[in-house]
């Protein structure tokens, strides 16, 4: 029966790519992405990756194609059409499909367990994990203890992008008064939108925290729960504009935060040294190992939610301000 | 007991899937846009809702049977305010409801701002 | 050579295919960002395919389960999610920066005024005035 959901959510899948290359309305574009995002977390759902497909369906369906439709807001919506036939491209793209099917045809048949996938790292981790770490969601002991290192580079991934947008899109200083004064917000009129969002939005941010700390026990973690707090942050964002969202999230106090929480993170791997054991070894941050792998994952991953929140919060200000900027200039 | 909740949920999947498929059917079927949105909101809010307690039935009393209540709740008041988005940005940006199917004009359709 | 044991694996392939021809055959900026998400994704799945075990379930420990699908390409899927989104940040920061400088996003218009900046500098290199309305095509070097 897996095998059945897999075979058709991988036709539409095929099917809403062929879709997205023919399309020259960029709107519908981006919308399709959204759909080929969602149809993907459902197929990792059923191949057992329920952390992937959780992160897969709040980043990918929700910040990117945020982002896409905020950028296509100030290019512009339609491709135009194109000069010439792309017959190099397609000879170039068969061949290499040809290729690589022919490179597949040696590979383990999918689901096989004597896979060498299978073999050297993964049954130590799985069997080992709940007598040294004692976190029964392995994917978060091995994402946060085991290749800890991993998840600090990645932190920072996600920090110098932040960096990389605010320095593209860079707001120009404001002065005083021009940031006393109210702009009124875009969607003053969607009275049913704003009472729904307002309702909603206190549950959001629960949510996303008890994805946070809930991420040793069940799907979740730092990643899911930043880009949560994020979504939240956004949905008020659009519905009260952003002088008003501003207000709250003051911009240098949410750099001041996407740099917080890498430091926490780096911050934890010095402490384990000064206490005596190596770069992000947590079993020496308590007496007992395991009471200190907790303690390790549990700040660790908070300083990761921290970072992504703040990063995504941040890149979508500064799109923001540029689609509005000409209000503020009056 | 348990065939009874079995038979039961069962129900419930079929008729949440049954309306799923019609509101599916209808999104491709009518002319126009508001026509549509009628079709596709409304069956798709029952489908989902009765999917959920076909799912809740199957739960038993365990972590899942509040999770399924609260994604209900949620999908109740989310799904219906996105449809309700959907309606208002389509009037304000000038498309308008055809009066009679195959007579009147067609609403015109300005770009997006 | 069972069709049902790689099928994951060709589809892959053509995902990924896909992908690849948006990026290299389409000049519009944006939807080369898209192509190369698609392109993203389906190498998400080759990895995630690779994982699966048939009658496992997810790897989170309970006393009920033997089996468990293998953990460690979904952390390296969920680092390469992570890192994607923040790539396609970045494009689309670059992208709305290329449209302000540029007044388009499409490729060979930007080149076509990338080449014409180069000529006309070129051009005052040589000492002619700017004035004069030269065609790329007339010069002869």
């Amino acid at each position: 029966m897996e095998t059945l959901i897999d075979i058709v959510l991988l036709g539409f899948l095929v099917l809403t790519a062929l879709a997205v290359a023919k399309m020259q309305d960029l709107f519908a574009v981006v919308m399709l992405s959204g759909i080929y995002s969602l149809i993907s977390a459902s197929l990792f759902m059923d191949l057992d990756a329920v952390d992937v497909a959780f992160t897969e369906a709040s980043v990918g369906a929700g910040i990117s194609t945020l982002l896409m439709l905020a950028s296509l807001k100030l290019v512009g919506q339609y491709e135009k059409h194109s000069r010439y036939r792309p017959m190099l491209a397609l000879g170039v793209v068969l061949a290499t499909g040809t290729l690589l099917i022919y490179g597949t045809l040696d590979m383990p048949h999918f689901g096989s367990a004597e896979a060498p996938v299978h073999q050297h790292v993964a049954p130590r981790y799985l069997n080992d994990s709940m007598a040294e770490i004692g976190v029964p969601n392995v994917v978060t002991s091995v994402l946060a203890s085991y290749r800890g290192y991993d998840t600090l580079g990645e932190t920072l991934v996600v920090f110098t992008a932040g960096i990389g947008v605010i320095s593209l899109l860079r707001v120009s200083r404001r002065t005083k008064e021009e940031e006393k004064r109210r702009v009124p917000a875009d969607m003053q009129q969607q009275i049913i939108l704003r009472v729904v969002a307002k309702m909603m939005l206190p549950l959001i941010l629960i949510f996303a925290l008890y994805v946070q700390f809930h991420g040793d026990y069940g799907p979740g973690g730092g990643f899911q729960a930043g880009v949560i707090f994020a979504a939240g942050i956004i949905l008020y964002t659009m519905l009260y504009g952003l002088s008003n969202a501003s207000r709250v999230f003051k911009p240098h106090i949410l750099e001041l935060f996407s740099a917080l929480g890498v430091l926490l993170y780096a911050g934890v791997g010095v402490l384990c040294i000064l206490m005596g054991g190596n770069f992000l070894e947590y079993g020496v941050l308590e007496h007992d190992p395991v009471d200190g792998q907790h303690l390790g994952i549990l700040l660790v991953e908070l300083g990761v939610g921290i970072t992504v929140a703040s990063v995504m919060i941040t890149i979508f200000f500064k799109f923001t301000w540029r689609t509005v900027k000409h209000k503020y200039n009056k | 007991m348990d065939f009874l909740l079995d038979i039961l949920s069962g129900i419930f999947l079929a008729g949440g899937s049954f309306f799923c498929l019609t509101g599916a059917l209808g999104l491709l079927r009518f002319p126009e846009f508001f026509s549509r949105i009628h079709a596709a909101s409304l069956t798709d809010t029952l489908g989902a809702s009765l999917i959920l307690i076909g799912l809740m039935l199957q739960a038993g009393w365990g972590l899942a049977l509040p999770k399924l209540i609260l994604i209900l709740i949620f999908s109740l008041l989310a799904g219906t305010t996105a449809s309700h988005a959907m309606a208002k940005a389509a009037l304000k940006s000038g498309l308008k409801p055809i009066d009679q199917i195959g007579s009147g004009e067609k609403g015109t359709e300005e770009q997006k701002k | 050579m069972n069709i049902l044991g790689l099928y994951n694996y060709w589809i892959v392939v053509v995902l990924m295919m896909i992908g690849f021809y948006i990026v290299i055959a389409h000049e519009n900026l944006i939807k080369k960002l898209v192509g190369l998400s698609i392109f993203q994704t389906s190498v998400f799945f080759f990895y995630i395919s690779m994982g699966k075990i048939t009658g496992a379930t997810a790897p989170i420990l309970d006393e009920k389960w033997q089996l468990y699908s293998n953990p460690l390409p979904h952390v390296l899927i969920l680092t390469a999610i992570v890192v994607g989104i923040a790539t396609t940040a970045l494009g689309l920061a670059l992208v709305v920066r290329i449209q302000e400088a540029y007044g388009s996003i499409e490729e060979y218009e930007i080149q076509a005024q990338d080449t014409q900046d180069q000529m006309e500098s070129h051009l005052e290199a040589y000492g002619f005035r700017k004035k004069h309305a030269l065609s790329p095509s007339n010069i002869d070097q």
